[in-house]
Order: C-alpha cells, then sequence, then structure tokens
C-alpha cells in the first residue's frame, strides 16, 4: 500500500525494500520536467535529506527522504526519460529503491488521507 | 511576490478567461496572472511552430501628450539615450528609461502615433516609472495611464490567424511599426512587435472586448494560449533581457549589452540622464556585460548562480532554464569585461557542483522578427 508524505513522496514497502517517488499531484505542480538527480548507490541516507533533485522547465526542487535507508536502487530509466515522471509519477516514474529496516509508515498519510490533505492545501 | 495575498492582487480584464480555461494562476507585477495553461514545453512550441496568445495587460500602457509640437520627444531624450525626435510615424522603439547613476528604472517599447506618443511598460515598474516621470517632469507634457487590454499573438501563423479579425493590413506593418484601426469590433492600436523572438503583433484594446478577442483567436487551431512560464523561456532563447533579473537600477544599458538603442547622435551629443558613466562605459568598455551561456549537460544554471574562472567569481547568470527550442540548458549572465568573448569557458557553481557553461552568440535562437527588407 502506498504512504504519502506532506513533501508529496510516495512510498511503497515490499518486503523491507521502499520504493520512493513523487506524487501525480507534485508532478503537476512542478510542470515538465527536464531532469532527475538521483543518488548513487549505496549512499546512506537520514529522513528529511534532500536525496534527489527535479528540474522541470522552471525550476529546481528537493525531494527529501521519508525514512532512514541505504540506496539500493535507482530509476536508470529517468536518465533517458524524465518525462516519466509526468507521464506515471507513481509507477514507472519511481525515483530510488531504499532499504530500511523496521521503518513505521504508519504516520503517514495513506492515498484516501492523502487526497484529504491535498484538499486543505489547495 | 509569493508573500502576496491572493486577494490582494489585480485582474487584468482577462482573468475570469484564464481561470476557466484551467490555467494555473500566480501572483505576477502585482496581477493574478497564468503561469501556464497546458504546460509549458507544449506553450513554447505553440508558439514556435503556430501562434502563442499572451495577455499583457499587466504591463502599463501609457500616452504622452505635448501642449508643443516635439515637447515629448525631446523629453524623453532627456529620461533615455535613444533617438526619439526621429521617430516617424508609426513607428516604434525599444529602450530603456535611465536614472541619474546610469543604470536602468525600465525598458519600454516608444511609439509615435502622430498625435502623441504611446509607452508600454513593464508592469512591476508601473510605479517605479510613475515616480521617475514625475521627478522630472515637463510642463508641456501630460502622460496619462491608458486603461486598455493589452493582448500580443506571437509566432508564423500570428499574421494569418489575426488578419480576419481586423482592418488594417497586417502585411503592410514591418518589425516596430504600429497602426490604429479595428480588431473584434473596437478601436485598437496594432503594433508589429513582441518579445519571443517571432514575428507577432501586440493589439490594445477597450477592456469591455478584451474577452471576444481572446476567445475568437483561440478558436483558431493555429493558436495557443500561453502563460508567463513559456514567456520566459521564449524571451530567454531570443536573448533578451527581463527586468529584475537581466536589468536593473544598477546595471546601466552598456553592461547590459544594449548598445542598439544608444544611436550614434546621443553618444555624440549626451543630453540624457546617467550620461557620464554611459558614455564612459562606451568608450572604455564596462566592468561587466551581459553574455549568453551555453550550459554543458542536463543540470541548468538558473538565476543566482555564481560564474567562476579557475575557481574565481568573475560573474553571476542572472536567468537561466532549459530552452526548449534549444533543447538543452541555456542562460544569461554578467561576466567580468575581459571574459565576455564568445568562446570563454567558465563554471557555473549549481547546488555546490560546478557545471561547465560557454559564452555564447545571443539569441539561442535565431529571430524571425518581419524585418524591412
Amino acid at each position: 500500500m502506498k504512504r504519502f508524505t506532506k513533501d508529496h513522496e510516495w512510498i511503497e514497502d515490499t518486503d523491507g525494500v521502499l520504493t520512493v517517488g513523487i506524487s501525480d499531484h507534485a508532478q503537476e505542480q512542478l510542470g515538465d520536467i527536464t531532469f532527475v538527480e538521483l543518488p548513487d548507490v549505496g549512499k546512506t541516507l537520514a529522513k528529511g535529506d534532500a536525496f534527489a533533485v527535479v528540474e522541470s522547465v522552471k525550476a529546481a526542487s528537493d525531494v527529501y527522504a521519508p525514512v532512514d535507508g541505504e540506496v539500493v536502487e535507482v530509476n536508470a530509466a529517468l536518465d533517458e526519460k524524465p518525462e516519466l515522471v509526468n507521464e506515471a509519477p507513481e509507477s514507472d516514474g519511481w525515483f530510488v529503491k531504499f532499504k530500511a529496516e523496521g521503518v513505521d509508515l504508519s504516520d503517514l498519510m495513506d492515498q484516501a488521507g492523502y487526497d484529504e490533505y491535498l484538499k486543505t492545501i489547495s | 511576490m509569493a508573500e502576496v495575498p491572493t486577494d490582494a492582487l489585480k485582474h487584468t480584464p482577462l482573468v475570469e478567461v484564464h481561470k476557466a480555461a484551467g490555467a494555473r494562476m500566480v501572483p505576477f507585477a502585482g496581477y493574478l496572472m497564468p503561469l501556464q495553461y497546458s504546460g509549458i514545453m507544449a506553450e513554447h512550441t505553440a508558439c514556435r511552430e503556430g501562434a502563442g496568445l499572451f495577455d499583457v495587460s499587466h504591463m502599463g500602457q501609457l500616452r504622452l501628450d505635448e501642449s508643443e509640437p516635439g515637447a515629448a520627444a525631446a523629453w524623453l531624450e532627456r529620461l533615455t539615450p535613444s533617438n526619439i525626435t526621429g521617430l516617424k510615424e508609426g513607428a516604434a522603439r525599444y529602450s530603456v528609461l535611465t536614472n541619474e547613476a546610469g543604470g536602468v528604472v525600465d525598458d519600454l517599447i516608444i511609439t509615435n502615433m502622430g498625435d502623441h506618443l504611446r509607452v508600454v511598460v513593464n508592469g512591476a515598474r508601473r510605479e517605479a516609472v510613475a515616480t521617475h516621470f514625475a521627478a522630472h517632469a515637463d510642463a508641456k507634457v501630460t502622460v496619462t495611464p491608458l486603461d486598455r487590454a493589452l493582448i500580443a499573438i506571437q509566432g508564423p501563423a500570428a499574421e494569418a490567424a489575426l488578419a480576419p479579425h481586423v482592418d488594417v493590413d497586417l502585411s503592410a506593418l514591418t518589425f516596430m511599426t504600429a497602426a490604429y484601426g479595428t480588431a473584434f469590433g473596437a478601436d485598437a492600436m496594432i503594433s508589429r512587435c513582441g518579445y519571443t523572438g517571432e514575428d507577432g503583433f501586440e493589439i490594445s484594446v477597450p477592456n469591455a472586448v478584451a474577452a471576444t478577442a481572446w476567445t475568437t483567436l483561440c478558436e483558431d487551431a493555429r493558436v495557443a494560449p500561453v502563460g508567463l512560464g513559456a514567456r520566459d523561456t521564449l524571451r530567454l532563447e531570443a536573448g533578451l533581457c527581463l527586468y529584475g533579473q537581466d536589468l536593473s537600477e544598477e546595471i546601466s544599458p552598456v553592461e547590459a549589452d544594449l548598445g542598439f538603442v544608444m544611436p550614434k547622435r546621443r553618444r555624440e551629443e549626451g543630453g540624457f540622464l546617467g550620461q557620464e558613466r554611459i558614455l564612459a562605459e562606451l568608450a572604455d568598455g564596462p566592468n561587466r556585460k551581459r553574455v549568453g551561456l551555453a550550459v554543458g549537460g542536463r543540470v541548468p544554471a538558473r538565476a543566482g548562480a555564481v560564474l567562476q574562472l579557475d575557481g574565481r567569481d568573475v560573474g553571476l547568470v542572472t536567468s537561466g532554464g532549459v530552452g526548449p527550442t534549444v533543447g538543452a540548458p541555456i542562460a544569461m549572465g554578467f561576466v567580468a569585461g575581459q571574459h565576455a568573448e564568445i568562446g570563454t569557458e567558465l563554471a557555473a557553481i549549481v547546488r555546490g557542483k560546478s557545471v561547465p557553461v560557454t559564452v555564447a552568440p545571443l539569441p539561442f535562437v535565431p529571430s524571425r522578427a518581419k524585418r524591412k527588407t
């Protein structure tokens, strides 16, 4: 099940490997994405670290680590096709996979909670 | 501007049309303006390949009347380094208002409409210009702000898309000329000018017909509405200055590489505000100069990025981003005079990392303005 942060990252736990990307709302706000700067595999991140930069036509935006963890894979497809983030932000446009032990995601919003949250900030 | 509450913002006569079209609205120059409709890339391309429609009603339109023939042009020659007294009827000129220190108060378009001069200034500089004009007022010249809509249509299809709706022979208008006529059933001033590098027009119409003009033009399949986002990428590719970034009260027109606004007569005769600095910089070269920058790789160098040579600061990026038509990051910035030569290799510091940049000729995309042949 996907969980969402207030900074508009999504996170999905598959047997202790967390896939992270930005939400459909986030890509829509950013507009045409031209480049995504991803971290190196093996990098250790603390929750709140800026781990990626999304370059859209107009601006550069940081993406923050929603949990502590180690980067085990990055989405190499974004190098050639950064527009995947616009086209499929919550599937093919994922950013990185984290290895994180015993992380509790229950304080993050589920889809329904995130949808409600979006209404409060629009 | 982001901290300005939305309800404190002024509206152009087209605000409801933008909202109905689903535009993302943002504060800009004190107005609630469309940032984008379908997306910056698509809007940028629509303008380069067909025609883009821009609401530029936030810009200030001023009418200058005079009590003696030639008084208004003579007055503007004290406030700009351009040739205004020689401006023929129907001719428009891009220029800058200079201050006593040789900096730029605003960049503007001045048009001779025969019985008066018409001036268009930046929306964000309306008050600064009004203050400047008041401080240097001439009893023989009256400045009247006009409450009218201003719509720009830009791109290779602009003439064909606009022609059916106006009674002016657009094909007879060349770049930087203007005429009165009727557009969308109302009195209009139509100028062949723009700020995208494309051929196109600016049409000043009464507020009451603005929405009709806009929606009628949008019904043409070649025409797409364009927001501030693509307006910025288009003007950056065209190598044109944006006030507040590439121009300011501290930057001189010589530093901004706007020598073309200062013709020989004005350079020889002087007689304009800030001439001491400006004439000295024309004679000796400025300490810093605006240049184009081709950016290596895919990380854009945006406004504020420091430019370095061998680890030493030598300049600053003032406009930067991705050029959708160029297909790569591009920028403009100011560098110390000795590093302004085309081909000079520098580094822009982006988020602490060094990005290679090369001083490049401007514009990045060749101008398609319809000049006299």
